[in-house]
């Protein structure tokens, strides 16, 4: 072999070495910049009145978003309620009745129903749950965003079940317990670390959903009283904060995503918490 | 053959499935050896695959019966016809009959067969619970009432556990060894007080002083229980059971007492398995 053709070669494995690194850097210094950027801008926005106080007309300084936090939880609760179940059923018939073609179709159709862009869905949200009743509502948010809690968890149910082995189903099955009783008692709880988690991360995932909000939950300055009317939701003031031509409302609307980036984290730690506790590894 | 033996005898013993069959017995007990299960031209299929081809077999009661052949004749597959097991693999079908103490068990209500016959699997499988809830979960799906304290403390007694776990019951099953997770399966399937206890290679995954343990347990579980075991350490059959069936590609080739088994089979297949000239 040539010296030259060897250097060639050494110099091609440190350059594709570096490469490969540096975009592994860049990856986890992504989460770190944007986690910078919020507390560097709406940091300083953040206080108690922030969590507590309604948004200030436009003019005055300070204020708050405790309408919005409580929007979004109001949203979440809905949407939980609305999917979680569904998702969690669907995701149970896939891994432990479903035959081969029926199956098939669900899950095909699952990833189809996750790729939906969330307007559309907002869309469709708008057109059975707005127009029939002519005007905004929190329920209608909760619909939008209990549709796209339904595949994430449909997926995340069907795979933390398939990872719990036959052998404790029929060890179950062996002592007299039908079919169901044995999913209830011995296969949802030996995956339930795992369900938990995807059911969390899918929440926080449409936490942050801010399309399907516009013309459904809509946004509301004041406090929502009930459900029926429309309500605030944080993405969403985020949305209208920041494009906003006042400097305040563009510091507050910083201060709203470090609050929602923070919720978010909070939920993955939580999970990754759940999960370690339940010893979760060791059943698999 | 043993099995056609058994197969010319067979009409009688339908007749009075209970009957004394001191063929089978007069050396290994002077107690009557009563017939628990009685399987009569058995055939079973995986889809278009046959398993079992016209297997005739009478277990006795408060016997343990070792079931030996080589990988893939089809021992597991006819332990799990006995409880039915195989009906939760799909395109399977089960031609002939199986009669436990008289009853046909494919007429039979599956639950109830199930608690009746008892299964501990090759592998240990606890579920992921404590330990005192592995061996209370029989007895909470079979809707127990009594104090399930003492059961659970009775059966784990009974599988020689209780005095390593006694301490420990609210502990997770997973922090068990391999030896105590199969007692603790053995003791989770007799909480429910089956007839039968089906052991499907209870001990493959086991050192030999655990496996000691575990063949020990099966010799006092004689008394008020029924025991069918698959093995493949020819040793252990002979150390543990009182019958021995024989099986070739699907077909019982021969079934006697274990002491004749081995000393004198009758078949020349059986010879060159046992001898170690094949399987």
């Amino acid at each position: 072999m040539s010296r030259i053709r060897l250097i060639w070669r050494k110099s091609l494995n440190v350059v594709m070495l570096t490469l490969t690194g540096v975009c592994a850097f860049a990856v986890v210094s992504v989460l770190f910049l944007i986690l910078g950027y919020f507390v560097i801008h709406g940091g300083s926005s953040l206080n108690w009145d922030f969590f507590t106080k309604l948004p200030k007309p436009v003019g005055e300084t300070g204020g708050g978003m405790a309408n919005a936090i409580l929007g979004s939880l109001k949203l979440l609760l809905l949407a939980g309620l609305m999917g979680l179940p569904v998702g969690l059923m669907a995701g149970v018939y896939l891994a432990e009745f479903g035959g081969k073609t029926f199956s098939f179709v669900i899950r095909y159709t699952t990833d189809l129903l996750n790729g939906v862009p969330s307007i559309v869905i907002g869309l469709f949200a708008y057109s059975i749950a707005v127009l029939p009743v002519k005007h905004f509502s929190t329920v209608a948010g909760g619909v939008a965003l209990g549709i796209m809690v339904i595949p994430i968890t449909v997926r995340a149910t069907e795979e933390f079940l398939r990872a719990v082995p036959g052998a404790l189903r029929e060890g179950a099955m062996a002592l007299g317990a039908s079919k169901w009783r044995t999913i209830a008692t011995v296969v949802l709880p030996a995956a339930s670390g795992g369900i938990i988690t995807g059911m969390l991360l899918s929440l926080a995932r449409v936490a942050g959903e801010t399309a399907p909000l516009l013309f459904t939950a809509f946004g509301n300055r004041f406090w929502s009283p009930g459900w029926s009317q429309p309500t605030a939701a944080l993405p969403e003031m985020i949305y209208r904060y920041a494009i906003s031509p006042y400097e305040d409302w563009n510091r507050q609307a910083w201060a709203a995503g470090l609050v929602l980036l923070g919720l978010v984290l909070l939920a993955n730690l939580v999970c990754r918490f759940v999960l370690h506790r339940r010893g979760f590894s060791r059943s698999v | 053959m043993a099995s056609t033996a058994h197969g010319s005898n067979a009409a009688a013993v339908r007749l009075a499935p209970q009957v004394n069959m001191t063929d089978l017995t007069t050396t290994t007990s002077e107690k009557e050896a009563l017939v628990r299960f009685e399987i009569s031209d058995l055939n079973f299929f995986y889809g278009a695959k046959q398993a079992i081809f016209g297997l005739n077999l009478k277990i006795p009661k408060n016997r343990v019966t070792a079931l030996i052949g080589p990988s893939g004749c089809g021992k597991s597959t006819f332990l799990r016809t006995l409880n039915r097991m195989n009906e939760t693999i799909r395109h399977t079908r089960v031609v002939g009959q199986i009669l436990l103490d008289g009853q046909d068990i494919l007429k039979m209500d599956v639950v109830g067969l199930r608690r009746r016959v008892g299964m501990v699997f090759q592998r240990p499988n606890p579920f992921p619970k404590s330990i005192y809830d592995n061996v209370a979960y029989g007895l909470r799906i079979n809707g127990y009432q009594g104090r399930l304290d003492d059961l659970v403390e009775h059966s784990l007694r009974r599988a020689a556990l209780w005095d390593e776990v006694k301490d420990y019951l609210h502990k997770s099953a997973f922090a068990l060894s391999g030896g105590q997770q199969q007692r603790l399966c053995i003791a989770r399937a007799l909480a429910v007080d089956p007839e039968v206890l089906l052991l499907d290679e209870p001990c493959s995954a086991l050192d030999p002083v655990t496996t000691a343990k575990i063949e020990e347990l099966m010799f006092h579980l004689k008394d008020s229980c029924t025991m069918a075991i698959v093995t493949h350490n020819m040793q252990q059959a002979a150390r543990a059971s009182d019958f021995t069936a024989f099986m070739l590609d699907g077909k019982l080739i021969e079934h006697s007492e274990t002491s004749k088994l081995f000393t004198t089979p009758q078949d020349p297949r059986t010879e060159a398995y046992i001898t170690g000239r094949f399987g």
